[in-house]
């Protein structure tokens, strides 16, 4: 495969900030991203993914900071001086050109000659399957082949970079499994770095080699999305990544290297302290638990009355409410009627113990 | 297709009869009624009843009035005189509007400009060409400052003659195709510009292969409306120009031949060879207007 990204060791954000009028959209993001590397920048919306993208692309300037690409600063560059392939949300495909020039338009841009052009359209429409496409305009194409179009099209001008902004999110969820594969796929076949911005924890997880997590602007974790499914380092984090039951308690004792926390119910809970230092007993915590980890047990520390049960295939996915009220989500194998009373309990290993208690602290 | 083999084999007998509903017809379709009338009564009518007076002359036979009107360039020569205003007016709005749209369509106070570019239009010509009078005239504020800054020795003649009604048509025009490309401009979604400047497009490509293509339909339509528009001006050619030379537009030279010479069927056939040169303008522009891409300027989904 003749088509790979020109090269680049790392791209480097320097305390890279944007702002709103009095509104601070990005807060001095830095983060390196090494050359062939896949990072999603996760986050809910309004948190600034979407703006730092932008901010990389060159569509909107910075209002602090910097970005290098190696040794050369490139934030003062205009988009078109950049170089880096985009994928947009809404694809914005031209609608006037059909899709052998929309995906030759970068190559038209950088004056290459017309018998590459046509080579390089070629190899690209092959990388995303559509060559038998070539001649339709994108209004007569699927979505999903709307979207395979936009990506051929970042990637026709070998970008050292790509850029993609929630591509997936227009798509059913059969095709969005597809083009999740097949993302990963080009990616490893041209070797560029891409940044890839959603608000789906799975499609971060399954991509990214490296995952960002923003919230209001700011970068909350960085890691690996093993280390960020398995121990997120703050509780918004952990709340995002799936950790859907947050009880807020009391640190009763130390034992080891886990805790226990009293949140209100029958007995304490046992965790794994993860950003609580020495906290001493008395504080205010919170505790994390995946909905899938949360299952009746006979001798399960939380005692509630189930308010609604939903059938999910292999299991059950049950809601029920504790004694002081708090919401809670877990996994059943048998089916339950929504108000009777039941105990659940979760493996100390799998519950997360953060600072904070909220309404108990 | 399969489905529909199917259901007209095994179940004719449940096939509904096709209603008018089914072809687009329905109760709401009666509302149209009103309007149709108002068409007949006001447009269809007329126009065939001058269609038909214009081939029946006070003398000769019931060409009379084309070969008349033909063989004399006193008269054809109108044609000539109103294109010469009409085309180079048109073309110059549009051109004009394009490039000054692509920077309003960011700017905040779109409004405020909005209506100050509205304001031309609902004070209609007559009192345009009656400021415009007074303002480019011999004793006119342009022509007092140029002199005052000395840039010219003696006035520079503005009205009563071609450049006092191209200038009119232009100050009446303008308003009018800004608008409309301006909501054609507005109407491409962003994101296909910023597309084609991730992919290299410096502006003037961005301009000259996304926007351009995608408005040129929108301008063509644009172009008739303001070509028709300003073939049939009237007020500000008599007003500000010279109606009986260099401005005898031909709708001067029928309203001469109804109310000088009363001479109705003339007039009539006056107009029809009016109408007929903009069917044909409007025709080429809206014949090249095909060849473009007239789809919808979205990027895609969302």
């Amino acid at each position: 495969m003749a088509i790979a990204s020109t090269g680049f060791r790392e791209l480097r954000l320097d305390r890279m900030s944007r702002n709103f009028g009095s509104h601070n959209a990005l807060k001095e993001i830095s983060l390196t991203v090494q050359r062939g590397e896949f990072i999603a920048l996760l986050g809910p919306s309004g948190c600034g993914k979407s703006t730092a993208l932008n901010c990389l692309a060159g569509l909107l300037s910075l209002s602090g900071g910097a970005i290098w690409l190696d040794d050369r600063r490139i934030d003062t560059l205009k988009p078109e001086e950049r170089g880096f392939g985009m994928v947009f949300q809404n694809y914005a495909l031209f609608p006037h050109m059909d899709v052998r020039r929309n995906v030759g338009f970068g190559l038209q841009m950088h004056a290459v000659p017309r018998a590459e052009v046509q080579r390089r359209v070629d190899e690209a429409l092959d990388v995303v399957r559509l060559a038998s496409q070539a001649g339709k305009l994108p209004g007569q194409l699927s979505g999903g082949q709307q979207q395979r179009v936009a990506i051929a099209r970042a990637i026709a001008v070998e970008p050292p970079l790509v850029l993609m902004d929630e591509p997936l999110s227009n798509l059913d969820a059969k095709l969005r499994l597809e083009m999740r594969a097949e993302i990963r796929r080009i990616h490893r076949l041209l070797g560029s770095a891409t940044i890839y911005v959603t608000h789906d924890q799975d499609e971060a997880l399954s991509l990214a080699d490296r995952i960002v997590v923003l919230r209001d602007g700011a970068v909350r974790q960085v890691g690996t999305p093993q280390e960020l499914y398995r121990r997120p380092l703050h509780a918004d984090v952990a709340e995002f990544m799936g950790f859907r039951n947050a009880l807020a308690g009391r640190l009763v004792a130390r034992e080891g290297a886990g805790v226990a926390v009293d949140c209100g119910f029958a007995g304490p809970i046992h965790g794994q302290p993860v950003d609580i230092g020495d906290a001493a007993a008395g504080a205010g915590v919170t505790v994390a638990i995946r909905p899938a980890d949360l299952v009746p047990a006979p001798d399960g520390p939380i005692e509630a009355v189930v308010s609604g049960i939903e059938y999910r295939g292999e299991s059950y996915f049950g809601t029920a409410t504790g004694p002081g009220g708090q919401e809670l989500f877990f996994r059943a194998d048998q089916p339950l009627a929504p108000g009777e009373a039941v105990r659940l309990g979760a493996p100390a290993e799998r519950v997360l113990v953060y600072e904070g208690g909220g309404a108990n602290g | 297709m399969a489905d529909a083999a199917a259901s007209s084999t095994t179940a004719p007998s449940t096939r509904r009869r096709p209603s008018l509903a089914d072809r687009g017809l329905d109760g709401v379709t009666l509302l149209l009624l009103p309007a149709a009338l108002f068409i007949v009564l006001l447009f269809v009518y007329p126009f065939l009843y001058g269609l038909v007076l214009s081939f029946m002359p006070k003398e000769g036979g019931w060409l009379g009035n084309y070969t008349r009107f033909f063989s004399d360039p006193y008269m054809y020569g109108t044609i000539w005189l109103t294109v010469r205003l009409a085309l180079p007016v048109t073309v110059l709005n549009i051109a004009l509007s394009v490039p000054i749209a692509m920077q309003v369509r960011h700017m905040t106070r779109q409004r405020l400009l909005t209506t100050i570019l509205v304001l031309p239009i609902t004070l209609g010509t007559v009192l345009v060409a009656e400021g415009l009078l007074n303002y480019l005239g011999p004793q006119g504020w342009l022509n007092r400052t140029l002199i005052l800054f000395g840039l010219i020795d003696r006035p520079i003649r503005l009205v009563h003659n071609y450049w006092g009604v191209f200038i009119s048509l232009v100050i009446t025009g303008f308003p009018f195709t800004f608008l409309l490309t301006l909501s054609m401009i507005s109407g491409i979604d962003p994101a296909l510009e910023q597309a084609a400047a991730t992919l290299g497009a410096r502006a003037r490509h961005r301009f000259a292969h996304i926007v351009f293509p995608l408005i040129v339909p929108g301008l063509a339509v644009t172009f008739c409306l303001a070509f028709v528009d300003a073939f049939s001006v009237f007020p500000s050619a008599v007003m500000l120009g010279a109606p009986a030379g260099e401005t005898r537009v031909i709708s001067f030279a029928a309203a001469q031949a109804a109310f000088e010479q009363y001479d109705y069927s003339y007039a009539s056939a006056i107009a029809m060879i009016m109408a007929l040169v903009q069917f044909g303008f409007v025709g080429l522009v809206l014949g090249l207007r095909g060849l473009f891409y007239k789809g919808p300027v979205g990027g895609g989904k969302g």
